[in-house]
């Protein structure tokens, strides 16, 4: 599949209003514009897109929840957090093609009847903060954004915000919370942040790699979206691929690609001709997959079947070098860092499962330790009150599941049993 | 009751011993910084001007080089709302710095597609050159070294990233103490910055 939505990036000044414009950019909105708000809807809900940011949830059903009768205001929020570990596409799509995110976040505001949207950025992303912001004025000098857009009517303004440094605040009411200025903490649910969201307002929040999906829907038709990939899998997808493969980087291609191809085909297989040993599939809250399973398609539907997710389509590739106690060591220091506080079961629990893993891969574990992880992170998953809990023992739980004895030989000879060039040991 | 320290008490009651933080530098904003946080307050509803205070604390930590306790007071007046709820924030959000730093922020990624490429390596290698753990400052208050979490540039690892804004890719352990001697000569020019600027090709 020819690329669509990084068609461009590495052009030079191919960021720019002009270039997308001579591309055929905001042909999407001009069309969109012309449907009633439920038209654009039905559009998008026949393409079948679903949510890139990891839960894969229906798009156009998610707008349709936004109520159309409320006498607030409501917001769009684009969530361009993007802290998953091992995922950098929406980076990619708001460094080096702004427009089409402004694009998509026009044409979500008009179907849901907002007048702001709000671009959460991470806030380690200063320079893409830079050139949205840039980019955003660029777009209201010509009129794309701001009041009356094509004559039409609609009013439609674009922030960005930035945030500052927290993995949390991708979650997406941690996210709301965040953005009034708050601590990035979840809010329990219900009420939906499509009923009760930003400032109490019924808000949407959709993912920078899903909007952009939008005005191509609207350019190309939904048949044309959901034909590019399996049945309900459809449009473009970007594969953020990092870890031990020769060509690391983002590559788009339609979910019919497995994961084989992804490390193989697109990635240059692995580093040094070495021997591939695992892969978490999509970012480092889904559980690892082994060797043998990597006929996996590379799909929402095709990685639930290998036990495992697409979540942010971010493939970490791990060669028979690296230590499987160390890796949840690893993710383990992440999430514990990461815990926004609010739940006692994962603000505490990352904190014994770090010194658990701690203690086994220094080999000063015991046998009853390996259990005792299993049982702490039974006591997180499902008890908090977002998802976080889940992601957090979602590498323990599946490094346990599947390379147990090597936890085990940890345990036996009191030392890591695969210690690597590439770690300071 | 409370057990703050400088709460006047009556004699023979209990006085709290905890030591609080030292307050810092004062701090006002410079009216050019002033006025960049009003034009950042009106992309928020008038109602919800608290949805300024990360950016306001961005300017603080530009204008100051770090949070003190008395920037988070002017914060908390300008903004309208409590000391306390800015500072809920300073100290929740990794790149806030709550004490003074050095001239370089120098923070390496730490979490696992960088880490599978040498950032242990990196960390440990500037760790020695400079002779300082992670989270301190080198004597002569030129580089504070630091660990983050996932920066989200994997396909470039190990990434550094320097004073919360600057980045440097593909760092090779063994020429980390190299960089450090690059930064002090030539600033931020030494750095890679992002790879997605093909305009800087």
């Amino acid at each position: 599949m020819d690329p669509v939505l990084t068609s461009h990036v590495r052009e030079p000044r191919g960021a720019t209003l002009d270039a997308y414009v001579g591309r055929g950019g905001y042909e999407g909105l001009r069309k969109a514009l012309g449907l009633a708000p439920a038209q654009v809807i039905d559009m998008v809900k026949a393409s079948g897109l679903r949510g890139r940011g990891g839960a894969g949830f229906p798009t156009g059903m998610k707008w349709q929840f936004v109520p159309k009768d409320s006498p607030r205001p409501k917001y769009l929020c684009c969530n361009a957090d993007e802290s998953e570990p091992g995922t950098f596409k929406d980076h990619v799509l708001m460094e080096r093609n702004p427009h089409l995110l402004f694009e998509g976040c026009l044409i979500g505001c008009y179907a849901i009847g907002a007048k702001v949207a709000y671009i959460y950025i991470r806030g380690e992303f200063s320079h893409v903060q830079r050139v949205l912001e840039a980019e955003i004025e660029a777009a209201r000098a010509k009129g794309y954004l701001g009041k009356n857009i094509f004559g039409s009517g609609f009013d439609c303004e674009i922030y960005a915000h930035r945030g500052a440094g927290a993995y949390e605040a991708g979650e997406e009411s941690a996210l709301l919370e965040s953005l009034e200025g708050k601590r990035a903490q979840p809010r329990l649910r219900p009420p939906f942040p499509a009923v009760v969201g930003l400032y109490g307002c019924p808000t949407a929040i959709n993912n920078v790699e899903t909007l952009c999906n939008v005005p191509l829907i609207l350019t190309n038709g939904p048949e044309w979206f959901a034909s590019l990939g399996p049945e309900k899998n459809g449009g473009p997808k970007l594969y953020c691929i990092s870890g031990h493969v020769e060509k690391p980087g983002v590559y788009e291609t339609s979910m019919h690609v497995t994961i084989r191809e992804l490390i193989d085909k697109y990635g240059g297989g692995i580093r040094g001709g070495r021997t591939l040993k695992a892969v978490i599939p999509g970012g480092s809250s889904t559980p690892v997959i082994l060797p043998d399973q990597i006929d996996a398609q590379a799909s929402f539907d095709g990685l639930v079947k290998a036990g495992s997710m697409l979540g942010s389509a971010a493939i970490i590739v791990m060669d028979d070098t690296t230590c499987m106690v160390w890796l949840a060591e690893n993710l383990m220091h992440f999430y514990r860092h990461e815990s926004c506080g609010k739940c006692t079961p994962c603000r505490e629990g990352t904190d014994w499962l770090l010194k658990i893993l701690r203690r086994i891969e220094r080999g000063e574990g015991t046998m009853r330790d390996i259990d005792l992880l299993a049982d702490v992170a039974s006591n997180i998953g499902g008890k908090t009150l977002c998802p976080f809990g889940d992601a957090a023992v979602a590498p323990v739980l599946s490094t346990i599941q599947h390379f147990r004895a090597e936890y085990e030989a940890h345990v036996r000879e009191g030392r890591c049993t695969c210690p690597a060039d590439w770690r300071a040991m | 009751m409370s057990f703050h320290p400088e709460m006047r008490y009556e004699s023979g009651m209990h006085v709290s011993q905890r030591e609080l933080r030292p307050d810092g530098e004062p701090f006002a904003f410079t009216p050019a910084n002033r006025d960049r946080l009003e034009q950042i307050a009106t992309h928020y509803p008038a109602e919800h001007r608290r949805s300024a205070v990360i950016p306001a604390l961005y300017i603080v930590q530009e204008q100051q080089g770090y949070v003190s306790a008395p920037a988070i007071r002017h914060v908390a007046e300008v903004i309208g709302c409590t000391p306390a709820e800015v500072d809920d924030v300073v100290t929740y959000y990794a790149m806030f710095f709550r004490q003074p730093v050095g001239k370089y922020v120098v923070q390496v990624c730490r979490t696992l597609s960088c880490a599978l490429r040498g950032a242990e390596r990196v960390t440990a290698e500037i760790s020695k050159t400079l002779g300082i753990s992670v989270g301190e400052t080198d004597p002569t208050g030129t580089f504070t070294l630091m660990e983050m979490e996932c920066l989200g540039a994997c396909d470039r690892a190990p990434v550094v990233m320097v004073n919360n804004e600057h980045w440097h890719e593909c760092q090779a352990p063994e020429d980390a103490g190299r960089l450090l001697e690059s930064l002090k000569a030539s600033g931020e020019a030494a750095l890679t910055g992002c790879h997605l600027e093909v305009e800087r090709d």
